[in-house]
């Protein structure tokens, strides 16, 4: 049953991703990459990893995906163009994935895989988020802080990047606003009757 | 036939030798570059995940988690890149990047 599913689910995330890389519309590769990533936590269910699949989805598909199809949409691109020499480098880039399937499948076949046939993704718990919960917080405090740190620096820089000022664009300045006295902000005149200032 | 740590580990060569094969194929189209980078990062996460759970360890999933954040990280901060180039030569070819050369 178990295999059954795997089947299936592997067959589709193979042919999306694919997909992906032969697609014409970009907007359609990113769609059947939400595709991958979706049924790709699937396949993590099935093995008993139900946090990781979820935030799989939650990263990926919520704001990965996303992120990726705004760019795609904003910007306008002539994407036929990009399209023309397709075919140039697949000759190249088949023979350096046969040389990657190669190497990994001559590790493979050393290893042997053979010993471990039962799954248990939430060891010494109840379940799986338990389970990650008790090492992560304790074992793993430093590398989840750094992950954080990791997260922060890379929101400052893609805010640095995209930012920018236009010239001629009226803006509030808060400081210029504070910093203004009573001295310079009121003016007394003395309006004398009929003749306006 | 029972599922076991081999069915993943193939699943994740074949995702991770088509990632490879999109980032050739798709030498001009940077975009696609980074979904193909992401495919790439997919196939190890299913890799580190496989491990943990046919060997019992929980590490393997903390490891995980991990490359999800480089992985989110590293998407924002390209396609920040790709929008800041965008907006300075009004295209993404990548063939044409060669104005540090020196």
């Amino acid at each position: 049953m178990e295999v059954i599913a795997f089947s299936i689910l592997s067959t589709i995330v193979l042919i999306s991703a694919l997909c992906v890389i032969l697609a014409r519309n970009p907007v359609h590769s990113v769609l059947f990459l939400i595709l991958a990533f979706f049924t790709s936590s699937g396949l993590l269910v099935l093995i008993g990893a139900e946090f990781l699949a979820m935030l799989l989805i939650v990263v990926y598909v919520g704001a990965v995906a996303v992120l990726f199809l705004f760019v795609v949409m904003m910007l306008d691109i002539d994407f036929a163009e990009l399209k023309k020499q397709f075919l140039d480098y697949a000759p190249f880039g088949a023979l350096v994935a046969f040389v990657f399937l190669a190497e990994i499948a001559i590790v493979a076949g050393t290893m042997g895989m053979e010993r471990s046939a039962s799954f248990d993704a939430s060891p010494n718990a109840e379940t799986n988020v338990e389970a990650i919960g008790q090492v992560m917080y304790t074992d793993y405090l430093l590398l989840f802080q750094i992950s954080g740190v990791v997260l922060l620096i890379a929101m400052i820089g893609a805010i640095v990047l995209t930012l920018r000022h236009r010239p001629g664009v009226k803006r509030q300045s808060v400081e210029k606003q504070t910093g203004r006295t009573r001295e310079e902000a009121i003016e007394l005149k003395d309006v004398r009757p009929g003749q306006g200032i | 036939m029972e599922l076991t740590l081999a069915h993943y580990l193939s699943l994740s060569a074949a995702l991770f030798t088509i990632g490879v094969f999109g980032i050739f194929v798709n030498r001009k189209n940077i975009i696609v570059i980074l979904m193909s980078l992401e495919l790439m990062l997919l196939s190890v996460n299913i890799n580190l995940v496989a491990f943990s759970a046919f060997n019992g360890d929980i590490t393997g999933q903390i490891f995980a988690m991990l490359v999800l954040t480089v992985a989110a990280a590293e998407a924002a901060v390209g396609l920040a890149i790709l929008v800041t180039y965008f907006r300075n030569r009004g295209d993404i070819a990548v063939e044409d990047v060669n104005l540090m050369r020196g």
